[in-house]
């Protein structure tokens, strides 16, 4: 009986106990509130915002300085995007000279199907990479020609 | 040197003085109610801003910041769209109780408001069965809780104030033998002049180890009592939706609201009240400057000091603990609580007959 009694003491100082180590560790964090937040302001701080290195966003056609991209149009990345969101449409010119022309070459991509894979990224990994930064009211400004 | 009593007689003296005795205490009834109304939603307003910024500093986010200046505005926001809303009533719903919970509830809750003292000679409503009153009419609430949820023919709902039923039916004994321990202590049920006792040290110091453990118990118990916390079981969101007020909107379910944050407060200045001294100021045996210190500050700001810092108390319960299952929520009363309340009960009594508290 007094064995029953004891651990019923026990049982209540060891919840006491775990109560205690619980509030200290959310304790912890009301202390620490100001520094630790996790949220961020987006759009406003959106010059000062550095991403995380393994953060994947929306995908971009890297461009040299003076602004040509080295796509080939070979639709690897057509094939690798697993809903279809980017389509690589090739129209050829109809004057022989604007046949040659690269800028007839256009990458669509619409972002607001894609999922952030990054499996395109992986596939041309010197011809794309992941951007931080899609906030777009309208749909002109989500698919990207 | 801050004593409202003639202040409060000289307002009723004008009163008398001026209108025939009929209308002057209809007069003051009036001024009472708008009081207590107007303190009413301000409570409500700035406890729901307290409680969302709170619970996000707790999980490291931010909270309303946008409305006004560090979101202060946001609950005044909140308020005014609630109050535009259409107030939508189920389709074969049982219309009178559906209309009647919501003011059963906030009934509730103002009557035990009404006895809070906040300050010598603030009081509304001074009784000589105060905590009585107190432990009783709190137990009001639960009926309309019990109505909302039957009345809008809702399974959630149902379900949610069953479970409230046999929350609170198991609870309110810890609270009354929480408050009955203290009851022995005090010797008196007046909430004033449980005040009074605690002059020269405040319960929680001079009771010894019962009153810490009666305090204790007391606020759980009673934060089971007014469905918050980790006892939030009536209206968990994960489970049953909203719970009770599944099916109100609008103003309806501002009520609700308001009558689950009001009663948070009257939680704790109850626990205020009865444990740490009400709006007695801090004292440390005969330390004369620094109590002369603290008695430089008005009563008021004392008490709800005490209030926001038992309110802090039951946000951190709430933001830290998980919520209970029914079944854990039943043996925890039963098998812990009841037994430990009746324990310290009888040792305050050992205490009390002894002669050895203050």
């Amino acid at each position: 009986m007094f064995r029953a009694i004891y651990e019923y003491f026990k049982e209540i100082l060891l919840a006491i106990r775990g109560l205690i180590n619980g509030m200290r560790i959310t304790g912890k964090y009301i202390a620490h509130a100001r520094k630790e937040i996790i949220t961020q302001e987006y759009p406003d701080n959106r010059d000062t915002l550095k991403m995380f290195d393994r953060f994947r966003g929306e995908v971009v056609l890297l461009h040299n300085e003076n602004n040509e991209h080295r796509c080939t149009g070979c639709s690897a990345c057509e094939v690798a995007c697993p809903n279809g969101s980017i389509e690589i449409i090739w129209r050829a010119g109809k004057t022989p000279r604007r046949a040659k022309r690269k800028s007839r070459l256009r990458p669509s991509y619409t972002t607001c199907r894609c999922v952030r894979c990054a499996t395109c990224v992986s596939c041309r990994a010197p011809l794309m990479r992941s951007k931080w930064g899609m906030i777009s009211n309208t749909r002109f400004s989500i698919v990207r020609n | 040197m801050y004593d409202f009593t003639t202040f409060v007689q000289s307002i009723g003296n004008f009163l008398h003085g001026q209108f025939s005795p009929g209308v002057a205490t209809a007069l003051e009834w009036t001024l009472v109610i708008l009081i207590y109304l107007a303190l009413y939603a301000i409570l409500g307003l700035v406890l729901v801003y307290v409680e969302r910024r709170v619970c996000a500093f707790f999980q490291l986010r931010l909270g309303p910041n946008r409305v006004g200046w560090a979101g202060t505005a946001q609950t005044v926001a909140d308020a005014l769209k609630l109050l535009l809303k259409e107030p939508v009533t189920v389709n074969k719903a049982d219309k009178l109780l559906f209309n009647l919970a919501p003011f059963i509830i906030t009934l509730a809750a103002l009557t035990v408001i009404s006895l809070v003292p906040f300050a010598k000679g603030l009081q509304a409503f001074d009784i000589n069965i105060g905590l009585l009153f107190i432990v009783a009419v709190s137990s009001l609430g639960v009926v309309g809780i019990l109505l909302a949820g039957w009345s809008s023919n809702n399974k959630y709902a149902l379900i949610g104030a069953m479970r409230s039923g046999a929350q609170i039916v198991s609870y309110e004994l810890s609270v009354g033998l929480s408050l009955l321990t203290m009851v022995l202590l005090t010797g008196t049920l007046q909430l004033s002049a449980i005040i009074e006792t605690q002059a020269n040290g405040w319960w929680i110091f001079k009771g010894h180890v019962p009153a810490v453990i009666a305090f204790f118990l007391y606020l759980t118990a009673s934060i089971a009592e007014i469905n918050r916390g980790p006892f939030d079981l009536p209206e968990a969101e994960s489970e049953l939706t909203a719970g009770f007020h599944t099916e109100y909107s609008g103003l309806k379910f501002a009520f609700f609201f308001l009558a689950e944050f009001v009663n948070m407060f009257t939680v704790a200045a109850i626990a205020t009240t009865v444990f740490l001294g009400g709006w007695m100021p801090f004292h440390i045996g005969d330390w004369a400057g620094f109590n002369a210190v603290m008695d430089f500050l008005p009563p008021i700001f004392w008490f709800f000091l005490k209030v926001s810092a038992v309110i802090f108390l039951m946000m951190w319960f709430k933001w830290t603990f998980p919520r209970l299952r029914i079944d854990q929520l039943l043996k925890l009363e039963w098998k812990y609580l009841m037994p430990l309340n009746l324990m310290n009960l009888v040792f305050t009594a050992i205490l009390v007959y002894l002669g050895w508290h203050g």
